[in-house]
């Protein structure tokens, strides 16, 4: 076992360095449900909550070590297997991404564990769902916590599965175990050039290791080609691409919705979609050494996602679809930012931190919205800010940081990223602002469309349990407060801890302020103006043909649909189907009729030649035999004419010699 | 050439012309007189090699009895006359074989012998010396030899019996 | 004084003569005869050497030779006899059963 431990203070610092528990618990707490849940009281979710809870006790103490140290970098690490000269290790990396990261993954697990026990109560696989939240979160926080590539590509791939067991959870109907295939199909998509991209940095060290601090060396010390470096780059956005839903691969998000609401908010809200986000931050030398067309596709993805998304959310009747085109959009803004070099960067992180609480809150809330109401369309929900409160004043908080309203969290992220793109990224600056306004838009719709209004939904809405609720209050108030860890009146100590090569000055830029005010301000405008009384039909139609175009969602699905999966399905298919049978298997089986021929020549040798032999033999004697005998004449002379030949032969050799 | 050597050609050349005949005669009975030279002759040969006894008891023997036996046993079967029914097809192998015979010893003797180097000095060899070899040199093969002719008398009486018991 | 080729060649011409008629002969009868014919040749060999050598023993078996000699023709006139009993016939080249 191999350990090299750096330590920047004497400090204590058990938790920095045992950070590595807050991955391993989730693990033990699945296994433990897994095995024993069923008989546990309260059918096993107590091992994943008490898991999580622990978790986010730990990542804490992580963070205020970490805080106490004033910064630096813990690594730990042991051998995990070496091939050739390929190392491959298990470790931690500990420093203010990794913790603040830990803290968002740990705080939102649990309040979605704790939310599920109401939430899923009586469903048939309970005990196997909390199986797979566990094993999840522990998934996640091994992406946020390692320090090598390798590890971070197992807990990735560990997600993808997950995720699709999860949205799958109730696959009897076929809408959702399709939902599974799509999203875990898609994302693969993505998959596939993250694997190739972090191959490429293991040869870039000569295939040595996969350690994320010493690629991050390697790649700053400019030895490298900028082509392997961009290459490289390239690669590993793919898997951005994939998991956080950007455009091209952004349509599995929405299907996934099909999913316990639970699911939504903690894979599909907070933690795995944002692991995109993530990569691309901790990976952030590569992108920062390659070509700076990699940073400017980077940038177009996730402008053209951030618009594009947003207007889908616009004509969306399902509540939580709305929530997740604006998942999509929120990560495209975090994409986005990270084309803007560092200051975009660290803007980013902040708006994840901050996206990841109110998102998780607005998913809660429309669940417990759905549970009341058993349905997701917002046509028939209405009214129900008198029977559900305390729904109602938690999801207005998280739609009001969600469209940007000080001084919520989202205000303060949002308005670090657009300090970010003013400075010389006007182009992408513009379409910030202008999803901005449509952000704020169709957040009013969905408050106004859900909670004002009549009740136009059959049956009877109330509260939801306190399972249910609790969390949502908790969320509410992180939402409220953790917006002032990155604010520049607040000194913004969030950027002390993340950074990238040194910290960033935070400051108040007035006009930027001004224009996010006034984006959020007309967005809920207008958003209130139409969306003010129910109208049967969404005065959002007007817009005619651009309506039916968003309401196709671009009609992507069936681009795609057509273009790439029926043609592979059955051209390809069939093709290799044919290959298989009369290529593959015509060798099979001209291998054997070839062996039957070979063997039938055998054969004909052998009863020809060897038994020919062999009969031959036996006819040669019979037949000399047959010759032979005509000296048995039965005369006596003769044999005795014989013997007397011999005799005289016989004498004169045996004399002369 | 001696006077002995003379008699001893003169007696050779009629004996083997006598047996020529005994081979080539169309009459069985001619072939069995011309046997009794051939055999007298021989006896002629032993006298001149001073082997009186055994002369003796040639002529007794195979004169007097071998022939007469020969000479019934033609009588009992009925031999026919003619060279067709005596000579068979093979007489020209016979011939060669014959003639091979006659070379390779004439050979053999010529290569042992030589014509005129070794010499018999025909003495000693009496009848009375002969009886006293018999009995106590050869002794033994004087016994075996009449179990012989005991088991040769039987078997002859024995084979030429009729069989009327069956 | 005699030379010692000469009766060993009258013995030669003898046997020579003997094989020929073992041979040539198709009454058993007369192959009998033929042997004998054979049986002296040999016997005046016998005698030749014995005399050549001053050995008795030339003798002694020369009389050996002429008592089996004897008995062989009696048997074999004894078989002949058979023969002809069984087959009305001496004919040697008849007497076939052991041909193939």
């Amino acid at each position: 076992m191999l350990l090299h431990v750096e330590e920047a203070a004497p400090a204590p610092n058990w938790f920095v360095d045992n950070a590595w528990l807050i991955v391993l618990l989730p693990f033990v707490s699945a296994a433990l449900t897994l095995f024993v849940g069923k008989r546990t009281p309260g059918k096993g979710a107590v091992y994943g909550i008490a898991a999580m809870a622990a978790g986010l006790v730990l990542s804490i103490g992580v963070l205020w070590q970490f805080v106490q140290h004033g910064g630096g970098t813990y690594e730990r690490s042991v051998e995990w297997f070496t091939i050739g000269s390929l190392h491959m290790e298990l470790g931690q990396l500990v420093d203010g991404l990794s913790a603040v990261m830990m803290i968002v993954v740990t705080a939102i697990s649990l309040s979605v564990h704790v939310y599920s026990v109401g939430y899923m109560h009586g469903d048939q696989r309970y005990t196997w769902f909390f199986v797979v939240l566990s094993l999840f979160s522990g998934a996640m926080l091994n992406v946020v916590a390692a320090n090598n590539l390798f590890q971070l590509l197992v807990g990735w791939e560990i997600m993808g599965v997950c995720s699709y067991l999860l949205i799958g959870h109730w696959w009897e109907e076929h809408v959702n175990s399709s939902s599974a295939v799509k999203a875990f199909l898609t994302t693969r998509i993505g998959d596939v050039p993250f694997m190739f991209g972090v191959f490429v940095l293991i040869a870039a060290t000569g295939f040595a290791t996969s350690n994320i601090g010493e690629i991050g060396e390697i790649v700053a010390g400019g030895e490298l080609s900028i082509a392997l470096v961009s290459l490289a780059a390239l690669l590993l956005f793919g898997g951005t691409i994939g998991k956080s839903a950007q455009f091209p691969l952004h349509v599995w998000l929405p299907d996934a919705m099909a999913g316990p609401t639970p699911v939504s908010a903690l894979i599909h809200a907070a933690t795995m979609v944002a692991a995109g986000v993530y990569l691309v931050g901790r990976l952030f030398e590569v992108f920062w050494h390659a070509d700076p067309t990699v940073l400017l596709v980077v940038g177009v993805v996730g402008g053209i996602t951030m618009l594009g998304a947003a207007l889908l959310g616009l004509v969306q009747d399902d509540i939580k679809r709305v929530l997740a085109y604006s998942t999509v959009s929120q990560l495209a803004y975090m994409v986005g930012a990270m084309s803007l070099g560092p200051i975009g960067r660290d803007a980013a992180f902040f708006h994840l931190f901050t996206h990841a609480f109110f998102k998780a809150l607005l998913f809660l809330g429309s669940g417990s919205v759905i549970h009341a109401c058993h349905t997701n369309n917002m046509s028939e929900m209405g009214g129900l800010r008198r029977p559900m409160p305390v729904t109602f004043w938690t999801f207005l908080i998280g739609s009001a940081a969600l469209a940007g309203v000080p001084p919520l969290a989202g205000f303060w992220s949002k308005d670090e990223l657009l300090v970010a793109a003013s400075e010389g990224h006007e182009v992408l600056f513009t379409v910030m602002v202008v999803t901005a306004i449509v952000t704020a838009f169709y957040t009013t719709r969905m408050v106004l469309q859900t909670f004002f209004g009549e009740y136009r939904g059959q049956g009877h809405a109330h509260e939801s349990p306190t399972s249910i609720v609790g969390p949502l209050v908790a969320l509410a108030g992180a939402t409220a407060v953790v917006g002032f860890l990155g604010a520049a009146p607040a000194g913004a100590p969030f950027f002390d801890w993340v950074f990238f090569e040194e910290p960033e000055e935070v400051h108040v830029v007035g006009w930027v302020v001004a224009a996010s005010v006034a984006a959020v301000a007309i967005g809920v405008a207008g958003g209130y103006a139409l969306y003010r009384r129910w109208t049967e039909r969404d005065p959002a139609r007007s817009l005619g043909p651009a309506y039916t175009l968003l309401e196709n969602k671009y009609y992507l699905d069936e681009l795609y649909w057509k273009g790439l999966i029926r043609p592979v399905r059955d051209q390809v298919a069939a093709f290799v189907n044919w290959t298989n049978r009369y290529v593959l298997d015509g060798i099979v089986n001209g291998a054997g009729v070839l062996a039957r021929a070979v063997s039938g020549v055998i054969a004909w040798f052998d009863h020809k030649v060897i038994d020919g032999a062999v009969n031959g033999a036996a006819n040669t004697a019979g037949f000399t035999g047959g010759i032979l005998r005509y000296i048995q004449s039965g005369n006596v002379q003769r044999y005795a004419a014989f013997l007397f030949t011999g005799v005289v032969i016989l004498t004169v050799i045996i004399t002369r010699i | 050439m001696t006077g002995q050597e003379y008699a001893f050609l003169v007696l050779s050349v009629v004996g083997v012309g006598a047996a020529i005949r005994v081979v080539t005669a169309r009459n069985v009975v001619h072939a069995a007189l011309y046997l009794v030279v051939t055999l007298s002759m021989v006896a002629g040969a032993y006298l001149i090699l001073s082997a009186e006894f055994v002369a003796w008891v040639q002529v007794l023997i195979y004169v007097g009895a071998v022939v007469i036996l020969f000479l019934f046993g033609l009588m009992l079967t009925k031999a026919p006359i003619g060279r067709e029914a005596l000579d068979n097809q093979r007489r020209g192998v016979a011939f060669l074989v014959g003639l091979a015979i006659l070379a390779g010893l004439v050979f053999l003797i010529q290569d042992a012998f030589g014509w005129d180097e070794s010499r018999i000095d025909p003495s000693g060899g009496g009848a009375a010396e002969v009886g006293s070899a018999i009995f106590s040199r050869f002794v033994l093969p004087f016994e075996v030899v009449s179990f012989l002719l005991l088991a040769a008398l039987i078997g002859a009486i024995v084979l030429s019996r009729r069989d009327d018991s069956t | 004084m005699i030379r010692l080729a000469l009766p060993l060649l009258f013995s030669a011409a003898l046997f020579a003569t003997g094989v020929y008629g073992v041979l040539a002969r198709r009454n058993g009868v007369l192959v009998l005869m033929s042997i004998e014919l054979m049986l002296n040749a040999v016997n005046v060999n016998l005698i030749a050497f014995g005399q050549w050598l001053g050995d008795l023993t030339g003798q002694v078996f020369g009389l050996f030779v002429i008592a089996v000699a004897a008995a062989e023709v009696g048997i074999g006139l004894a078989i002949v006899i058979l023969i002809y009993r069984n087959r009305e016939t001496i004919n040697v080249d008849e007497v076939n059963l052991l041909k193939w």
